[in-house]
């Protein structure tokens, strides 16, 4: 029993992190979106880790703010915990990171994507998509329903053929206890996209009346508080603290002990794993020598007593689980309430898609989360919002939003993933960007909001406010550079107290913030005609005249790096009857099809002398 | 583009040598170092001319040039053009080429000239799939000798450099990615040691160039002395030794003979001119014009001088233009045992070695001197590490700068994040030499040796 449900623009299918931001991106563009969960309770869900950002991913949030997305938003509206991590490592890896209110994350998520106009959201499997010559034409849902879509963005997470481990119970499902995606898999693969298996894993949850954290260190939140989005300032609330504890060699015994129990070692986990979050079982094995593993114990929310356990992922029987989260000081007496498992799903391998993040195959069709084979629910979203813009751009026949390694950490995962096939989850780390010092995430807006504005996810008011923030640093930082200092004995005082030299003759402004013992803050008391500037202003300044000679040494490789990526490869080129590349160049540049000479050099396997040849190459046909 | 520079002749000895520079900043560049013989101005210089002058190395006399001058797009490739034409040999055409890349010059990628020829529409398209083979094979040689090369030592010894620097690199990262994790902050104690260490190394693989020159292309030795002073002698007394005999080349452009011998398995390249060594020529003036030259193109100087004679205003003359250089004096006929020669006022700026060439007398001496100034006992050893390859050389002198900002950057107390981009500098230049990939394997690094994650 079929029934037509309706005519949308876009669908997205799934309505985690990708998701909500796919949806809210294309439905605020003016798109007639439509949303779909499984469960709609699981909007927004953080199935591991109950927090958002950290190193990198704190970036990606940052940028995903400066183009208009929710991430940074949402998380300031339900944070219990916000702390800057790498303050002391320079400021391109400040890193904040929140602890969220999981449930009240997802209310707020929910509640936004239900206000929205041109957003409608629906609890439904997707079984089907209908493709006519190449194009998506229509989507099907378990239920019955047929909608007539223009496009659709996958989102699936790891729902695709779930499958979760727990010892030597296996069973189908979705994090979580939510079902499993079943169908979709082998419609993809019907129409030659290929899948890839991955397994990633998450441990268990405990009741905190359970724990005993005297026996912990304690981890407060930052006395001042930062917040995700450029719109937010400060927010005074009363912060939720972490712990934090150790295995020892009791823990590692009881695991050994087990291994054979655990499916990863016992062989019926299939799924590639990812390196950066190894189960405790992996560390065990892998570092033998080291004789303890840290173990946070971190909140979930305020009104609830369950708690995330972070450094103990397992896929060990549920019993030794309890005997093994037992060894751990401040644990001893611990309550399990959901035991760790380890999860296996499909992903498709995303070097067939388009730095669009549309299939190269398929018109229509966009993917973005860890569909892509990806992690994390940053990255997840940082997709979702390109896929959702671009989607929409597609519609509106406009050129595409593609951002550059030099300008986003967005862009530089996005080119990793589609330019280089991953064999394992991504992770976004700081030391992937090349040119991290100009990728800070103070500066996210300073790079992407003309971006989000041109694009329609910035509001008029919220422009206005940002190019007044611009102009207010560049105005102060020519003041600085022009305004000399004269050696008085206030002057020479203040710079012997903080450790400096003293001057004998006039100094510009902008010469001593360069001195590292000097902050802006310091110049304040020598500095009559300072303008009442913002902290966000404040921080600017200094940071782009303390650090100006590396961020000019950053910013020219980064004009080296342009003029390759601006010559561009025509799509149509078939790679195996140009002659003189090798054999492995002629295969890699098929498969992959890099839209410029840059991308094309990041490929593995692509020497200087294939690139020498594909330039000729295009010399050629520009002549004919 | 930027500019580019190689030799264009064959290496090996020849008439001529010439080093091709081409791209924006050609004149710009050539400026710096080629002092036309009429002080015209380059910047303003017509294309297809030819100007006569010097090449000098920061005030360094290193050799007298014709240069042909080509504007864009009149010439090969169709940018700003010139032709360096020196005297042959490898050591005069490396060295112009090392000036090039000195000044700002970057090396040209195997058949590069051709390649922005065509880039720049000079070559038809018809030749455009001669150019891709051209780009293959010299890839092709290139690889397999810098393959050759980098087998054994040199590569080892700069696959260590590099492993300091990654695990040095790996914490860093760590730490900034994974700032919770329990290790040990970067304190900045050990990052001075650490890269004070990697700046003596890559120090010593520099200094080893020129030990590297030496052992491919031998020392080039000037044997200047006045006629009947016994420089055939000498010469004839030094083929005599049964040392082998690697050329006998005759007829150069200038008249040069040399003789080469090895000494200590290193090549000895001895230079003379044919003027002063043809028994025809009455005139008795050495030719200080002349020996300068040949004093410039020397690594070492031999003056030969008669003990049995007082000397005379050139030699004298001589003796003041070698103070500043490796060189020895050496004293003829002390057989005839009637010396009119102060040793002892010589000996204060040279080594001075008394010999007889007719009785084949204290030659060895000669031997063992060079020997010691060049060191070659040391240099020689199979597993001493050398740098022979221009590429090498120029990448070494990029990696030993960034290694010094690094330094600069620890001392200023900047955060680890500024210190890790030098660093990562120079790890990409060694990489270049090794040729790998150097941020894959920073990530790879940190997973297997950092035990990490939720």
């Amino acid at each position: 029993m079929n029934y037509y449900g309706g005519e949308f623009d876009i669908a997205v299918i799934g309505a985690g992190h990708a998701g909500c931001e796919a949806a809210l991106a294309a439905s605020r563009l003016g798109k007639k979106t439509i949303l779909f969960s499984i469960s709609l309770e699981s909007i927004a869900n953080m199935p591991c880790n109950p927090n958002i950002g950290g190193t990198s991913k704190g970036h990606l949030v940052r940028e995903i703010d400066a183009l208009g997305g929710e991430m940074g938003k949402n998380i300031d509206k339900t944070f219990i915990q916000n702390r800057m991590l790498n303050k002391s490592k320079g400021p391109a890896v400040y890193s904040l990171r929140a602890q969220a209110d999981r449930k009240k994350y997802q209310q707020e998520m929910k509640y936004t994507l239900e206000k929205q106009e041109n957003l409608y959201i629906k609890q439904a499997e997707i079984t089907n998509i209908k493709i006519e010559n190449g194009i998506v034409k229509a989507i099907e849902t378990n239920i019955g329903a047929e909608y007539k879509v223009k496009s659709v963005i996958l989102a699936t997470g790891t729902y695709l053929k779930g499958k979760i481990f727990i010892g030597d119970v296996s069973y189908e499902s979705g994090p979580d206890g939510v079902f499993p995606s079943n169908k979709l898999s082998e419609v993809l693969k019907e129409n030659g996209i290929n899948l890839l298996r991955f397994k990633t894993g998450t441990p268990a949850r405990i009741n905190k009346r359970s724990v005993d954290f005297s026996k912990m260190e304690i981890q407060e939140g930052d006395k001042e508080i930062e917040m995700f989005s450029f719109e937010n300032d400060t927010k005074n609330i009363e912060q939720v603290p972490c712990y934090l504890t150790y295995t020892n060699e009791n823990t590692h015994k009881v695991i050994l002990e087990n291994l054979n129990k655990s499916p990863l070692y016992g062989g019926k986990i299939e799924g590639t794993g990812p390196r950066y979050c190894p189960s405790i079982e992996d560390k065990v094995v892998r570092f033998k020598d080291k004789d303890r593993h840290q173990v946070f114990i971190e909140p979930m929310g305020r009104d609830t007593e369950e708690m995330y356990v972070q450094g103990m992922s397992s896929s060990l029987p549920e019993d030794i689980q309890i005997k093994m989260y037992r060894t751990i000081p401040g644990l001893e007496k611990v309550e399990i309430t959901r035991p760790a498992y380890a999860i296996e799903y499909d992903c498709i391998e995303p070097s067939q898609l388009k730095l669009t993040l549309e299939s190269k195959k398929i018109k229509g069709m966009f993917f973005a989360g860890q569909i892509n084979g990806t992690s994390g629910y940053e990255e997840a979203a940082a997709q979702g919002i390109i896929a959702g813009i671009n989607a929409t751009r597609a519609l509106d026949n406009k050129d595409p939003i593609i951002l550059s390694r030099a300008e986003a950490y967005i862009g530089v995962l996005i080119d990793d993933i589609v330019t280089k096939s991953t064999n394992e989850p991504y992770r976004m780390m700081t030391s992937r960007a090349e040119y991290r010092l100009l990728l800070r995430q103070d500066n996210a807006d300073l790079r992407l909001t003309p971006i989000g504005y041109d694009v329609g996810l910035i509001s008029e008011q919220r422009y206005k406010n940002f190019c007044e923030k611009r102009e207010n640093i560049e105005r102060e930082i020519q003041r600085l550079k022009s305004k000399i200092i004269k050696p008085s004995k206030e002057v020479n005082e203040l710079l012997e107290k903080s450790n400096s030299p003293r001057i004998k003759v006039g100094i510009k402004l902008s010469d001593l913030l360069k001195r590292t013992e000097i902050t802006y803050e310091m110049l304040n008391l020598i500095d009559e005609e300072r303008p009442d500037l913002t902290r966000q202003e404040k921080e600017q300044v200094q940071i782009q005249i303390k650090y100006e000679g590396y961020i000019k040494m950053q910013n020219a490789q980064v004009d080296k790096f342009k003029k390759l990526e601006k010559k561009r490869l025509p799509e149509e080129i078939d790679y195996s009857t140009l002659k003189g590349l090798s054999l492995e160049a002629r295969q890699k540049l098929n498969k992959f099809k890099p839209v410029s000479i840059g991308q094309a050099s990041r490929i593995s396997g692509i020497s200087p002398a294939d690139i020498s040849v594909l330039l000729i190459y295009l010399e050629k046909e520009k002549r004919k | 583009m930027n500019t580019i520079a190689a030799i264009s002749t064959a290496i090996g000895v020849g008439g001529i040598g010439i080093v091709r520079m081409s791209g924006e900043k050609c004149f710009d560049i050539l400026e710096i170092f080629f002092k036309s013989k009429k002080g015209v101005n380059i910047k303003n210089i017509k294309g297809y001319t030819i100007k006569y002058g010097y090449i000098v190395d920061e005030d360094n006399f290193v050799d007298e040039v014709l240069v042909s001058f080509f504007r864009a797009p009149n010439s090969y490739t169709a940018e700003n053009l010139c032709e360096i034409s020196s005297h042959g040999g490898t050591y005069i055409v490396k060295k112009i080429l090392e000036i090039c890349l000195k000044n700002g010059a970057q090396l040209a990628e195997p058949g590069e000239f051709t390649k922005r020829a065509f880039l720049n529409g000079r070559i038809d398209l018809s030749q455009a799939e001669a150019v891709i083979d051209i780009i293959n094979s010299k890839t092709e040689k290139e690889a397999k000798s810098s393959i050759y090369q980098l087998n054994g030592g040199l590569s080892k010894y700069i696959k260590n450099i590099k492993e300091i620097l990654m695990s040095f690199m790996v914490e860093i990262e760590v730490s900034i990615d994974y700032p919770e994790y329990d290790i040990e902050e970067v304190n900045i104690e050990k990052a001075l040691n650490i890269l004070s260490k990697v700046k003596y190394e890559l120090e010593v693989l520099k200094k080893s160039f020129d030990n590297g020159k030496i052992i491919k292309d031998g020392i080039n030795v000037a044997l200047i002395g006045r006629p009947n002073v016994g420089k055939s002698s000498l010469l004839n007394a030094i083929l005599k030794e049964e040392r082998a005999i690697v050329t006998d080349i005759e007829g150069t452009t200038r008249d040069i003979i040399e003789e080469s011998i090895t000494v200590s398995g290193i090549p000895i390249n001895i230079i003379d001119t044919a003027g002063i060594r043809k028994s025809n020529n009455k005139i008795e003036e050495i030719g200080i014009k002349k020996s300068r030259e040949i004093a410039q193109r020397a690594d070492l100087i031999m003056l030969l001088l008669d003990s049995t004679r007082t000397i005379n205003k050139e030699e004298q003359e001589i003796i003041e233009l070698i103070k500043n250089k490796k060189s020895i004096i050496i004293l003829n006929k002390i057989d005839l045992n009637k010396i009119n020669i102060n040793k002892k006022e010589l000996e204060k700026n040279s080594k001075v070695i008394e010999i007889s060439a007719k009785e084949g007398i204290g030659i060895e001496k000669i031997y063992k001197e060079i020997e010691r100034l060049f060191n070659l006992n040391e240099i020689n050893t199979d597993n001493s590490i050398v740098v022979t390859n221009i590429r090498h050389k120029t990448l070494l002198d990029e990696a030993l700068k960034e290694c010094c900002e690094a330094l600069k950057t620890i001392k200023e107390n900047m955060p680890i994040d500024i210190i890790s981009i030098s660093v990562k500098n120079i790890m990409q230049k060694l990489g270049e030499i090794t040729g790998e990939e150097i941020s894959s394997d920073i990530i790879k690094e940190i997973f297997s040796r950092f035990c990490l994650g939720k």
